[in-house]
């Protein structure tokens, strides 16, 4: 068994025993309602984690996420309200915006060798100054097609809902998982992850990996920020603030590396529903507080850092 | 000829690393490249896989002159190089690292099995039956050397370059290597070999080619030297120097400090050591034989984990640099750049910093006292600066190393170690150093002097301890402190019989 | 003081900018009027409000200058805001309560230090799980709600006035004025450029690297813990999620606007104070402006992006290059003699 794989195993035996415990407490859990809400209520989130993962993994960050979805959502609603422009098309147009926005971000961390976090971080004041130019307030959509989009799902056994929304999801990890596992450029994102100086002597081309993986997070993103406006039949600006601390929390709990360099795709899955089971659980209690969530998500953090921490004195010894 | 270099040239500020040094390589041949630090090896290698830029002289591959302006050209060409470290991705499967940038596709998406079937296709041949689909960081240090080797030749194939790539294996993996580099030999492959394990140059090496302070010494086939003259040519001592007169030690035993037994698995075999007042101890040994792993043990910066040490006071505490420091004890490492020098601040700072840091955050060293002493200390040692305040990274090496003694002498040690303190280093600072050696030990001080030079060490040592794989396998006093002794005992294996690994 | 004056003259020349370009729009800025025995006028709003701000600025210098950032001072205020409100509500009084929230403060900074110096984990990735997980333990503390209380004693600090100057930024002044002193007048502030410069030849030099590294970060959360102590006494209440949210970001920022390199090495206090007041005059000023508050996002991203550009090892050689090359082209016919002098000397650049 390979050492590295190791935190996939600990987040995927983490995540059968809390729904365990959820289901041992209250056997309702166990139902494709209850599933399929998990993926309905964190889609967005999961989505924009897809793209933080290729971002971790190449051993960057991206503090801009968060912003970007809540800009997405404004430009969608504003652009609507204002102009006749088909959704589908203003869809393109926003996903061409912010692929662009997270591409430059990517070429700006290359070109100065700055530290992604700081680059990342005027991105993020960057997006959300944006968004509020386009709108102070909340602008509802009220598109036919936002509707039809709310309304699609597929009827589980059991009567729970698969939701367009979820099912966009699981759509993204999956182009994720072949991005990151089955293509070069997925390969030159370990690669760049596990040593810039010797991906780029073995011949990776270190400042256009570094744009494209940038310019992916930037496009989920955007897909995020679609998600997130169906989901909430509106665009605000003050949306989806600290998202991206959501989604860095649920790539490191997925088994992710912080530091780059290892990490697997459908950890970050895990990752995601692990966090939205905590948040059902505390709903189906009543009695719970939310700041347990909070408490509960910073502790598996450092439990998955002093993992990876330990794993790491481990191979060194070896 | 399937490389050679004509009259290569390579300055850089302050030194030539390089001067007019001509090489040559046919197919078919393991040629081994022989030097101490700064000898010009790396410098070498450099030039001929385009990572630096040569100031003059050309490169000819099979006759054509060549041009290569990165390690990816030159690959490209065909001269693929194997480095100690960082060769390849340890978190990449061994089938991912082999083929990075080139593996089988389709419809833009990896195909797996492809990719793997090509990995084993390019390690056959190699003698190791591995998964290629693990990860590389799974596997010893030996079988990603030879699976460096396999890229490395699979995607240059005509010159291979290996540098220190034995530095890390034991003897099996080293006979595991050297099955595949012949085998690569009997291939026609051109191989230049780096090694400073001469048992090993001797093994596999068909030629030799010796540099120092960058110009050509010798290139002479393996068979007609020995180690002896093979030692003689990379240390050179062309200049019979006599045996300075010297005051003798103070042996009186009282103010010696006695290490017994201390050693750190791993690094350095347990060894004794009794350090008299006012005494210069010299260390020789070629690269890797130990000399800065004894050094380490003694200051703390690697602790050592057996025996004890103790001066006429009692047990002296070395548990990391701090307590070493507390009793006394200063060390100016090797690699002033990133062990010695604090590069942004100033001379006057980095002067005082060793004191700082022992008197303790709360007592600091009034500012006109610091001044009085950078300026002391600039005058005394001839450090040359505008003014005390300019940041230290800003000056030469030969003034960097000057500004480290003077931190060290700042806290008046009784016992002060010095690796290679006069490398890279002009000529005119060398003899300073020197001289400054003398005149602290004539107050009283001991010093310990690890050095690559042995005109140096004779010139000013009492004594002189030799290390050979990673054990201190003679002690020279005396009428015996001489080149050719040092040079004997850093050869023949068998004045020490239980020396031999 | 010749040479503090250099090293914050970019900061202080943007302030004034700054300033100059508010009084365009409102000449009325300057206009400092003395009632109900408090000043009262738009610079006395902004060294009040820049109160958070510069006390983070402080505690995060240092942590940067170490080569660190600390990601949880924001939610380290919530912490320390939380605590203090609580042991008012338990009746403690004013003391107690204010050595519960310093306390509070500096146990985080223990176990942010014990993480980057002990468990060795970078910074950035210690201090995210503090940040994450702070707020969660803010609201246990406060039980979910505003934990608002009543006491005259305790909001002075967030809302009254001490010779007519809002006690924030006395408080923040004075913090200021001893860590400065605490850092130049010891020999701590040498230790920490030393080993945010080169950690290895430091530790090899004999400076306790290790206890340093943890003191710094308790040193940002004790600064966390004014700040928070401020915030809560200013709306006479803990507000778990709101307090300090996001500050940390503009904390950083005041220190980058501050000159200091993120790379660790020297640093200044002064200059990140004075960054933190760039900060607050531009938010001063676009609210006076009418514009929302929000608009100030797009001004910081264009500061951090100049600033980036400035700093960016990639860029400043570049620049020095052609800065060098034209001098030299300016002046080599009557210079070729001191040039080959220079060369004497054997200095490189």
């Amino acid at each position: 068994m390979s050492i590295r794989a190791l935190p996939l195993y600990a987040t995927i035996a983490i995540f059968l025993l809390a729904y365990l415990i959820c289901y041992i407490q209250f056997p309702a859990m166990l139902s494709t309602r209850v599933i399929g809400n998990l993926l309905t209520d964190n889609a967005y989130l999961g989505i924009v984690a897809v793209g933080m993962t290729i971002v971790i993994i190449s051993g960057g960050i991206d503090l801009s996420v968060g912003s970007v979805i809540a800009f997405s959502g404004v430009f969608i609603a504003v652009v609507l309200r204002d102009t006749g422009i088909h959704p589908l098309v203003v869809f393109a147009m926003l996903l061409a915006i912010t692929t662009a926005f997270g591409a430059a971000m990517g070429g700006m961390i290359y070109l100065l060798a700055m530290p992604p976090f700081i680059v990342t971080l005027a991105g993020m004041f960057l997006a959300r100054g944006a968004s509020y130019m386009l709108s102070i307030d909340s602008v509802p959509i009220a598109d036919p097609l936002y509707q039809l989009m709310q309304r699609a799902y597929y009827v589980m056994p059991g009567r729970g809902r698969l939701t367009l929304l979820g099912m966009i999801m699981i759509m993204a990890v999956v182009v994720g998982m072949i991005v990151l596992h089955r293509t070069r450029f997925g390969t030159n994102v370990y690669a760049l992850g596990g040593g810039e100086a010797t991906a780029r002597l073995m011949g990776v081309a270190v400042g256009r990996t570094t744009v494209a993986v940038y310019a992916f997070s930037g496009f989920m993103a955007g897909l995020s920020g679609i998600v997130f406006s169906v989901y909430t039949s509106a665009g605000y600006p003050l949306a989806t603030v600290g998202v991206e601390l959501s989604a860095i929390a649920a790539v490191v709990i997925g088994g992710t590396l912080l530091t780059g360099g290892s990490g697997y795709m459908f950890g970050t899955l895990i990752g995601v529903l692990t966090m939205g089971l905590i948040q059902t659980y505390i709903v189906f209690d009543g009695s719970l507080s939310s700041w347990w969530t909070k408490i509960v998500i910073g502790g598996l953090l450092l439990m998955f850092i002093l993992l990876q921490k330990g794993l790491l004195r481990l191979r060194i010894h070896q | 000829m399937l490389l050679s270099t004509r009259d290569l040239t390579k300055t850089f500020p302050g030194t030539r690393a390089l001067d007019a040094v001509s090489f040559d390589l046919k197919a078919g041949e393991v040629h081994a490249l022989l030097g101490e630090n700064g000898a010009g090896k790396s410098t070498l290698i450099k030039c001929l896989t385009g990572a630096y830029r040569r100031d003059s002289g050309d490169i000819l591959f099979e006759g054509q002159p060549i041009f290569p302006q990165s390690t990816l050209e030159a690959q490209a060409i065909g001269i693929g190089t194997v480095y100690q470290e960082v060769n390849l991705l340890p978190n990449l499967t061994v089938a991912e690292n082999l083929t990075l940038g080139h593996q089988p596709r389709r419809l833009g998406m990896i195909r797996s099995r492809a990719m793997n079937a090509q990995a084993d296709e390019m390690l056959s041949g190699y003698g190791i039956d591995i998964d290629v689909r693990r990860t590389l960081d799974q596997y010893s240090v030996a079988v990603q050397q030879i699976v460096a080797i396999a890229r490395a030749v699979h995607l240059s194939g005509r010159v291979l370059i290996l540098d220190e790539p034995t530095a890390s294996l034991d003897a099996r993996e080293v006979q595991m290597l050297f099955d595949v580099v012949r085998d690569l030999r009997a291939r026609g492959l051109g191989i230049i070999f780096i090694s400073h394990f001469l048992d090993q140059v001797f093994e596999i090496s068909d030629r030799l080619t010796i540099l120092r302070n960058g110009r050509h010494i010798a290139t002479c086939p393996a068979a007609e030297v020995d180690r002896m003259q093979l030692i003689t040519l990379m240390l050179g001592h062309e200049l019979q120097q006599e045996t300075a007169t010297r005051a003798r030690p103070v042996a009186d035993g009282k103010d010696a400090i006695r290490f017994s037994g201390v050693g750190r698995r791993g690094r350095i075999a347990p060894f004794d050591l009794t350090v008299h007042k006012g005494e210069v101890i010299g260390m020789a040994g070629l690269l890797g034989s130990g000399r800065t792993e004894s050094a380490e043990v003694l200051f703390g910066a690697a602790p050592s984990d057996s025996g004890t040490v103790e001066d006429s006071d009692g047990p002296v505490d070395l548990r990391n640099p701090r307590a070493a420091i507390a009793a006394g004890f200063a060390f100016a490492p090797e690699d002033r750049k990133t062990d010695g020098i604090i590069a942004e601040l100033s001379v006057r700072e980095n002067i005082i910093l060793a004191l700082q840091a022992r008197r303790g955050w709360s007592r600091p060293i009034p500012q006109a006292e610091q001044i009085r002493m950078a300026d002391d200390y600039i005058a005394r040692l001839d450090i040359r600066t505008p003014d005390a305040e300019k940041p230290v990274g800003l000056l030469s090496g030969g003034n960097q190393q000057k500004v480290i003694l003077a931190r060290w002498l700042a806290t008046n040690p009784r016992f002060l170690i010095l690796d290679e303190p006069t490398r890279g280093i002009d000529v005119g600072a060398h003899a300073e150093i020197l001289r400054l050696i003398e005149d602290v030990v004539a107050q009283g001080m001991s010093i310990l002097v690890i050095s690559s030079e042995l005109d140096e060490l004779v010139a000013v040592s009492h004594r002189v301890i030799v290390v050979r794989d990673r054990q201190h396998v003679s002690q020279l006093t005396g009428e015996d402190v001489t080149t050719d002794t040092i040079v004997r005992a850093i050869a023949a294996p068998d004045l020490t019989p239980e020396a031999t690994t | 003081m010749t040479t503090v004056l250099r090293r914050v003259a970019p900061q202080l020349l943007t302030l004034v900018a700054v300033i100059m370009l508010v009084s365009i729009y409102f000449p009325s800025f300057w206009q400092i009027v003395y009632v109900n025995e408090r000043l009262v006028g738009i610079p006395i709003d902004v060294i009040k409000r820049g109160a958070p701000v510069a006390l983070l600025a402080i505690g995060m210098t240092l942590v940067i200058a170490t080569r660190g950032i600390d990601l949880s001072v924001g939610a380290v205020m919530a912490i320390c805001g939380a605590s203090a409100a609580w042991s008012i509500d338990q009746g403690f009084g004013l003391w107690a309560a204010l050595g519960i929230a310093l306390v509070a403060g500096l146990i985080c900074g223990l176990w942010n230090g014990l993480l980057v110096a002990v468990f060795d984990i970078q910074p950035i990735v210690a201090t995210l799980i503090l940040m994450v997980a702070g707020r969660g333990i803010a609201q246990l503390i406060t039980g979910g709600t505003i934990l608002t209380f009543d006491n005259d004693a305790f909001s002075y600090l967030g809302s009254g006035t001490l010779l007519g100057v809002p006690v924030p930024a006395v408080i923040w002044v004075l913090t200021g004025i001893g860590f400065g002193l605490l850092v130049r007048r010891t020999a701590l502030g040498l230790l920490v450029e030393s080993i945010g410069v080169n950690l290895r030849a430091s530790t090899l030099t004999g400076i306790n690297s290790r206890v340093l590294l943890i003191a710094v970060y308790m040193g940002s959360g004790f600064c966390a813990a004014l700040a928070g102590i401020i915030a809560t006494a200013d709306i006479r209440g803990a507000d778990a999620n709101n307090a300090g949210l996001w500050l940390e970001l503009d904390a950083i920022l005041a220190v980058v606007i501050g000159g200091n390199s993120l790379l660790g090495g020297r640093f200044s206090i002064l200059a990140s104070i004075l960054g933190a007041m760039i900060i607050q005059t531009i938010n001063t000023g676009i609210l006076l402006a009418g514009f929302p508050s929000e608009f100030n996002l797009v001004i910081k991203a264009v500061l951090v992006i100049i600033i980036l550009v400035l700093q960016s090892p990639r860029v400043l050689p570049q620049l020095a290059y052609l800065w060098r090359g034209r001098r030299d082209r300016s002046q080599r016919p009557k210079q070729s003699q001191t040039s080959q002098q220079n060369a004497g000397t054997e200095t490189k650049t």
